[in-house]
């Protein structure tokens, strides 16, 4: 029998440092082209589930299938490393603090792994990184190194960087957290733009206005548990749940 | 008896040769310490026990006994065992070697100092451990360390004089030989002196535009 499998099948994800249970049963299952907002408290595990998904902070049990394929499955380790590299590539992922590569020129920074992993020549590259930066408004910046440019400017290359390797699912993790304010909605900008363009996204904020703006579906977290989900409107307007309400509170207290 | 700086000239060839032997042992040298304390740095990280704990002893080795005794080592204890190397093969790789082990406390300290963040980002978009140590973690840490092992080959420089004892003709053993010649120790030593100076300083001319070329990628 064949069922359908959604796009991102996240199943019983548990993740333990220690004693510590940071992920406790947690389930989801994300379908192309959809955008979820995960949300919550410091602490809560956001960051650890969205790192579960490329395996950068491996489960300690629970399944993780993107597009059909397990992502976290038994293999033996060099076979497991190829497969996980691949599986990689399929991924871009977004931090909060950049993590551009200083020593690199922009422009080298997002064609270094189009070059290594697809063997594209010198030519496609400099083509690829053009348009990468075309897309993201920075064409001019493209021989500058990270150190020259803004918080707004590098986290946009970042995602630039993401998208040369043609990825089929974005991960954000705070991309906006660590700029100044002024310096946020360019970034926004382009997170809309991939979201018109239908790319697949989990984004982990702490911005509620952009999460009802630009989302599907939105998760509270707290402790390790998804406390609640549904549409932007439901989560953000009528949560039924007394810790999602009072987290809101508490945030919105805290933005004004 | 005076000074006389007249009979150094009749020596020029000789000084000039131990100039260039001095240049070629202490450039091939640094190279191979360079590379070879990149080298030793990753197996001491990252290489299981088998291979990592071998390369402690070399290192205790190369760092707790004087140069002089691995030259003579290398030099004349290896031909026991069969291995019959050139003088100036068995200086390169005694200096070279030597400083690799210097090199290698450096960048160590470098790698372990790169924000993690550098190589999550390299295995992110895919690449393995081995292209993020060699593309993204390793430039980083060793751009880091320019200064300190820039230092270590002006030591270098300074020991390759040591390479005189194994007969190897560079500078020190080109000023013994014309003072051998001529009992003129002071003038030729002086000599040489400068020599090692200018070399010294063309060095650091090197290391200082290098310094600055790596400052605009921070
Ligand atoms: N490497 C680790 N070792 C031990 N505990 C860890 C580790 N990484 C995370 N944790 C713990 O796991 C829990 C969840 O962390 P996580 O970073 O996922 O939270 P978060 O929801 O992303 O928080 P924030 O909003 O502050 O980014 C926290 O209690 C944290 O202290
Ligand atoms: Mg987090």
């Amino acid at each position: 029998m064949t069922h359908h499998r959604p796009f991102v099948d996240i199943r019983h994800a548990q993740k333990c440092y220690g004693e510590l249970e940071v992920l406790k049963d947690i389930s989801l299952q994300v379908e192309q082209k959809q955008i979820v907002a995960i949300i919550g408290p410091s602490g809560s595990g956001k960051s650890t589930l969205l790192r579960a998904i490329n395996d950068l902070d491996p489960l300690t049990s629970g399944e993780v299938w993107l597009d059909g394929v397990q992502v976290n499955k038994l293999l033996p380790h060099t076979q497991y490393e190829k497969h996980i590299n691949q599986i990689r590539q399929q991924i871009g992922m977004v931090f909060q603090h950049f993590n551009l590569f200083p020593h690199l020129t922009v422009r080298e920074n997002i064609t270094l792994a189009p070059k290594l992993l697809k063997g594209i020549s010198d030519d496609e590259a400099n083509v690829l990184a053009e348009q990468q930066l075309e897309h993201v408004g920075l064409i001019d910046r493209i021989d500058y190194h990270p150190s020259q440019l803004s918080g707004g400017q590098k986290q946009r290359v970042a995602i630039a960087r993401a998208l040369a390797m043609k990825p089929k699912l974005m991960l954000f993790d705070e991309a906006t957290s660590a700029l100044d304010p002024e310096l946020v909605e360019e970034v926004n900008q382009v997170m809309k733009m991939l979201a018109e363009e239908a790319m697949t996204m989990i984004i982990v904020t702490h911005e509620m206005g952009f999460a009802e703006s630009v989302c599907d579906r939105v998760l509270f977290m707290d402790g390790g548990v998804v406390v609640e989900e549904g549409a932007p409107e439901v989560i953000f307007r009528n949560p039924t749940q007394e810790r999602t309400k009072n987290f809101l509170r508490k945030h919105l207290e805290g933005v004004k | 008896m005076g000074l006389d700086f007249s009979v150094v000239p009749g020596f020029f060839d000789v000084i000039l040769q131990g100039v260039f032997w001095t240049i070629a042992i202490t450039v091939s040298a640094a190279v191979l310490s360079f590379f070879g304390g990149i080298f030793f740095a990753v197996i001491a990280l990252y290489a299981p026990r088998a291979i990592s704990w071998p390369m402690k002893g070399f290192e205790w080795l190369f760092m707790g006994t004087p140069l002089l005794l691995q030259l003579f080592l290398i030099y004349f204890g290896l031909i026991q065992i069969g291995i019959d190397l050139p003088a100036f093969v068995a200086g390169f790789v005694g200096l070279g070697l030597h400083f690799a082990v210097y090199n290698s406390e450096l960048i160590q300290t470098a790698i372990l100092a790169v924000d993690k963040g550098q190589m999550e980002a390299a295995r992110t978009l895919g690449l393995s451990r081995g292209q993020a140590l060699r593309h993204i973690v390793i430039p980083q840490a060793v751009r880091d360390v320019i200064p300190p092992i820039g230092n270590n080959m002006i030591a270098l420089l300074k020991d390759s004089a040591l390479v005189s004892v194994i007969g190897v003709s560079e500078l020190t053993l080109s000023a013994q030989l014309a003072i051998g010649r001529t009992y003129r120790p002071f003038e030729f030593y002086a000599v040489v002196a400068v020599c090692y100076y200018i070399i010294n300083l063309g060095m650091e001319a090197v290391l200082r535009r290098l310094e600055r070329r790596v400052q605009a990628s921070r």
